[in-house]
């Protein structure tokens, strides 16, 4: 599979207050560890293991993920806004990389 | 001396309760829009020698969270073939240096409704083409590349792409062009010929119980306008003829190769009876 890529859906505008969805997908295998190859080797875990959300600095959602979760994750949250800002997401793979998307908001 | 037991064989007799009164349960009423815009037709009238009045599409038969998935391309898991379809068609490969874009441009244009046409009478070939095997001529004719593998992750993602062009257009396969009426013909007959040790047809399931449950399935008129269709339990896109080889397979018959004469005609007869259904390419079902 290629690298992952992470996708995320906020709106682009929003009143003071209002409770607005958030939804995220990122393609990734989520190999859980449990599978054998041709030859009969384990194939390793490489699972997503954590991803977070925050606003401006401050902690939004976060979760860990474990390897039952299936491929390319997809996960949908809701926030209030209070104020225009950034939403920044991450997401922490097993070999240590971490993908990150940003998506602004402004909010009136 | 020595007890000697008899033990009594089992006979398991299969009993497939499908002429029975089973569940039954009526298409789900709703209105396929995706994203809130594009709405899709689902129901249209029979073409004239098809054994029901309306034909409905798989997505009423669905449950509620199913459908909705559907109807999200955020949320349709097979959105991300339709990405990596968009890639390949711009990628370079074989000896003549070309990739899909090279000829056919902006698929968006180029592709737009060509889907909702297929199988297709093809004079060279002297047999009716899906888009497998038309992307597969392209790639040997054209960009000398070797044709995919049957169900090459590759290959799904590019017809789901090319398919996903005609998202709206009715299928319409024109069965005046050089012999596809005979191709119909043996489609038809296919259809309703009972195999495999379950000794089901197509027709058993699909037409004679349709809107009845076979375990916690709701068995719908099995069109095929969704294809290549994303299969919940798969976890994955599945090909239209990886799921007719599934279907034979079930039935515990020998399963027919892809692209095989038998299962081309299949598709020329099936695609027809979902005449007039949008292309809902990718679908999602369970």
């Amino acid at each position: 599979m290629a690298t992952p890529k992470p996708r995320v859906k906020v709106p682009a505008k929003a009143t003071k207050g209002e409770v607005i969805t958030i939804k995220t997908l990122i393609s990734h295998d989520m190999e859980s560890g449990q599978r054998k190859d041709k030859d009969g080797k384990p194939i390793p875990r490489k699972i997503i293991n954590r991803f977070t959300c925050t606003f401006n600095g401050q902690p939004v959602f976060a979760c860990d993920m474990a390897p039952a979760i299936s491929a390319n994750p997809y996960l949908e949250f809701t926030a209030k806004v209070m104020e225009s800002g950034t939403f920044t997401f991450t997401w922490v793979d097993d070999d240590g990389s971490v993908y990150t998307a940003d998506n602004t908001i402004a909010v009136q | 001396m020595r007890l000697r037991t008899i033990v009594p064989m089992a006979v398991g007799i299969l009993a497939v309760g499908l002429a029975g009164a089973g569940l039954r349960a009526d298409p789900v009423e709703d209105k396929l829009v995706i994203d809130g815009e594009v709405e899709l037709v689902t129901r249209a009238k029979a073409p004239e020698g098809h054994p029901f009045d309306e034909v409905v599409s798989g997505w009423h038969y669905r449950t509620d969270e199913t459908r909705a998935l559907q109807q999200d391309s955020f949320a349709n898991p097979a959105m991300l073939y339709v990405e990596r379809g968009a890639e390949i068609w711009k990628t370079v490969q074989g000896a003549a240096g070309k990739s899909c874009a090279s000829c056919h441009g902006d698929a968006a244009e180029s592709m737009k409704g060509v889907g909702a046409h297929y199988p297709k009478w093809n004079a060279a070939a002297g047999k009716p083409v899906n888009l497998e095997l038309q992307v597969d001529a392209c790639r040997k004719n054209n960009m000398q590349a070797e044709p995919y593998k049957f169900d090459h992750a590759d290959q799904k993602a590019l017809v789901t792409y090319i398919k996903h062009q005609s998202l709206g257009a009715p299928v319409a396969v024109d069965l005046t062009q050089g012999a596809m009426q005979s191709w119909w013909d043996k489609g038809k007959d296919l259809y309703y010929t009972r195999t495999g040790q379950l000794n089901l047809s197509c027709a058993s399931c699909h037409e004679q119980n349709n809107g009845k449950y076979i375990r916690a399935d709701h068995l719908s008129q099995g069109n095929v306008n969704g294809f290549p269709t994303y299969r919940l339990k798969d976890a994955d896109v599945v090909s239209l003829h990886g799921r007719l080889r599934g279907c034979v397979r079930d039935t515990r018959a020998t399963t027919p190769k892809a692209f095989s004469d038998d299962l081309i005609a299949l598709e020329v007869y099936v695609t027809w009876r979902g005449t007039g259904l949008a292309v809902e390419t990718p679908a999602v079902r369970h």
